[in-house]
């Protein structure tokens, strides 16, 4: 086995920050662009540590508009390309998430949330923006968003976002929180020959047969890169398949039900969802990222108490996995959800559950949810 | 024009997306065709150039242009082409924008991109307003201007572009107008063939949404005031090349040094295997 300065196989100690860069270069991230800040920084800083080493290119920029751009462009060159973030850097990369989206431009954001509106509070733990994931570039798309809840997850889902994003042709989100991006966790780097690497579709055929967005059936079209001799046209217009803008409402519609149901008819391939005592449950705890940690003690108390309690834990957010919150709405009395939040996914698991169930928010800012906090509305509940 | 005529520069032009949306009189298919006739003079490899703009009249330049192109958002091209060239050091990558696009909404970007000394070639077309929605002012718009959201007189102090580029640390700072031809043509094959971040400034007429406002008359009144009020003042201190409204236009190369580039003092670390 060739020795890969990427890939650091083996045991390691590492918070979730430093394993998500470590997940990037494995998957063959090799560009970085980024603009400090908490409690996404370590991830900067991994990488500009790393990627020298590795040949990729580590760039500071301006602002996270230029971030976000930077990746876009070099994602266009051929170069797998991630940037990181939290809140107020989220905000300012919602435009060009759009533009990814509507060029259909494979790349990776990593969101270590903390709490907001504006500033916030950059140093504590949120899930507030996790419907900004979903809706925050303006215009009508699909989004992919995962949500780790350890380090291990930061660095599988870093390749697995890669993945997603070089198969789907999308920005894939990294939505993680201050808690996991900060603790720190054995992770287990397998060896390269483990790793699943994929990389766009390449297109098959001669330049002057190439056309930029024709999908020949499937809804991804094959991508050819800056350089590659293929005379790329790429617009953030509306477009048809020759990448021309068509300020047509045939157009329009056209492109953006493909840009949506190249995700949505695919949901069986990106959808992850990890059970949990679900068999018998009669109350169902549903969480993602750290509060769901807390939950698989609540469930465990619960039952030590005779009270069939289990845990539906959302590994992707994004697309919503409706049929399996359906699902356990008909089976289930109760369904709670802790978040660190206001309230942003339980509403879209009272939209699914369509009246099957009772829905109940454990809303909590800024902290994480404690095991006895869960137990507590797990006991309590009405039904 | 007769259909069966082949332009020159047919291999560097979309032909099939003709006729472009420009207004008779603008200066922007001139000043595309000086870049065409640039890179077709250069000796590159088209497949081995990349054209990138943000959004305006002038950001429309790429989508007619036969090589790799990207249409990007306002004010992002730059950002955007730092990804493209520093991902793919072969490429050779202009970015082709508007005064508003490049200094306004993204003149951030501008100064850092400059600052890094990343090897794009930067083309901006100055033509003192945001032609694409309507003729509003810009930070480019001399003082006293009318335009659609200044009607009393533009009453905020413009940029001098060339002085910016160059305190911002571009190795090339040129300035023409679209009357140039020649001149500009040479410039931007200056450009191409000098490593580092370069800034081309091009006058240009937008007689739809600035010139009739401001008296200035169709387009080739415009050119006519160029032709009698451009002074070429080669090497000059770029602060001294400001522009105003009536006055004469000081056109010329700047500044042409020599730098290391961002690629060039990047750490080179890579352990071998
Ligand atoms: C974020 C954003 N704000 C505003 C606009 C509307 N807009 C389109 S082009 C333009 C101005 C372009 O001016 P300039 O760059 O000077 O190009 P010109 O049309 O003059 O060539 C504006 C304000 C936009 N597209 N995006
Ligand atoms: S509005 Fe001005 S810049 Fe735009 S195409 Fe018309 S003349 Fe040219
Ligand atoms: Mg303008």
């Amino acid at each position: 086995m060739s020795h890969d300065p990427a890939i650091r196989t083996g045991e390691h100690f590492l918070n979730g920050d430093e394993a998500c860069a470590e997940g990037a270069l494995a998957c063959g991230c090799r560009f970085f662009a980024g603009y400090p800040i908490t409690p996404a920084t370590e991830i900067a800083e991994t990488m500009s540590r790393r990627l020298p080493e590795v040949g990729g290119v580590y760039i500071q920029m301006e602002d996270e508009l230029a971030s976000m751009n930077a990746i876009l462009g070099a994602s266009s060159a051929g170069v797998k390309a991630m940037t990181s973030t939290s809140g107020p850097g989220f905000s300012l990369m919602m435009e060009n998430i759009g533009l990814g989206i509507m060029m259909e431009i494979p790349c990776v954001v990593v969101n270590i949330q903390r709490g907001g509106p504006s500033t916030g509070l950059p140093t504590m733990v949120g899930q507030q923006d996790m419907m900004q994931a979903r809706w925050g570039s303006h215009g009508d798309y699909e989004m992919i968003a995962l949500c780790p809840w350890s380090p291990q997850e930061m660095f599988d889902f870093a390749i697995r976002a890669f993945n997603l994003s070089e198969k789907y042709r999308i920005p894939v989100l990294i939505m993680a929180d201050e808690v996991v991006g900060h603790m720190t966790e054995k992770v287990v780097i397998p060896p390269k020959e483990e790793i699943i690497r994929l990389y766009r579709k390449k297109p098959q055929v001669p330049s002057n047969e190439y056309i930029m967005y024709e999908t020949n059936g499937s809804l991804v079209p094959p991508m050819a890169n800056a350089g590659d001799g293929y005379k790329v046209i790429t617009t953030g217009l509306t477009h048809n398949e020759q990448g021309y803008p068509d300020m047509t409402a045939e157009a329009h519609e056209k492109l953006i039900t493909r840009l949506c149901n190249k995700i949505l008819l695919n949901k069986a391939d990106i959808v992850e969802v990890e059970e949990r005592e679900l068999s018998d449950a009669e109350v169902v705890v549903v969480a993602y990222g750290s509060p769901a940690r807390s939950a698989v003690l609540a469930i465990k108390k619960a039952r030590e108490q005779g009270i069939k309690a289990g845990l539906l834990r959302l590994r992707t957010v994004w697309p919503f996995p409706e049929a399996e919150i359906l699902k356990l709405a008909k089976q289930a009395k109760t369904i709670i959800v802790p978040e660190i939040n206001k309230g942003q996914i339980v509403r879209e698991i009272e939209r699914c559950a369509k009246g099957n169930c009772e829905v109940i928010l454990i809303s909590k800012l800024a902290l994480i949810h404690t095991p006895d906090e869960i137990l507590e509305v797990i006991k309590n509940r009405r039904l | 024009m007769n259909h069966n005529e082949v332009h020159p520069m047919d291999r560097l032009i979309r032909a099939d997306r003709m006729p472009h949306i420009w207004c008779p009189g603008c200066g922007l298919g001139t000043n595309f065709t000086c870049f065409l006739e640039a890179l077709n003079q250069s000796g590159l490899d088209p497949d081995k150039n990349v054209i990138v703009s943000g959004i305006g009249c002038t950001g429309r330049v790429p989508g007619y242009t036969n090589i790799d192109s990207y249409h990007t958002t306002h004010g992002r091209a730059i950002p955007f082409a730092t990804g493209l060239k520093l991902a793919n050091p072969e490429l050779t990558v202009t970015v082709f924008s508007g005064d508003g696009d490049l200094f306004a909404i993204g003149g951030n970007h501008f100064i850092h991109a400059a600052r890094r000394n990343i090897d794009l070639k930067i083309i901006c077309v100055n033509n003192f307003n945001y032609g694409m929605t309507g003729g509003q002012f810009g930070c480019t718009t001399p003082l006293g201007a009318k335009t659609t959201t200044s009607p009393y007189g533009n009453y905020e102090h413009p940029f001098n572009l060339v002085q910016m580029a160059a305190a911002s640390g571009a190795v090339y700072v040129a300035r023409w107008t679209s009357l140039h031809v020649r001149r500009l043509t040479n410039s931007i094959k200056e450009t191409f063939a000098k490593k580092g971040f370069t800034f081309i400034e091009i006058i240009s007429p937008c007689p739809v949404s600035f010139g009739r406002r401001n008296k200035l008359g169709e387009g080739l009144d415009e050119m006519k005031y160029y032709q009698e009020n451009s002074v070429i003042k080669h090497g000059i201190d770029p602060n001294e090349a400001d522009l105003n409204l009536n006055g004469k236009i000081i056109v010329g190369k700047f500044i042409d040094i020599d730098k290391p580039t961002f690629l060039d003092n990047q750490p080179k670390l890579q352990t071998p295997d």
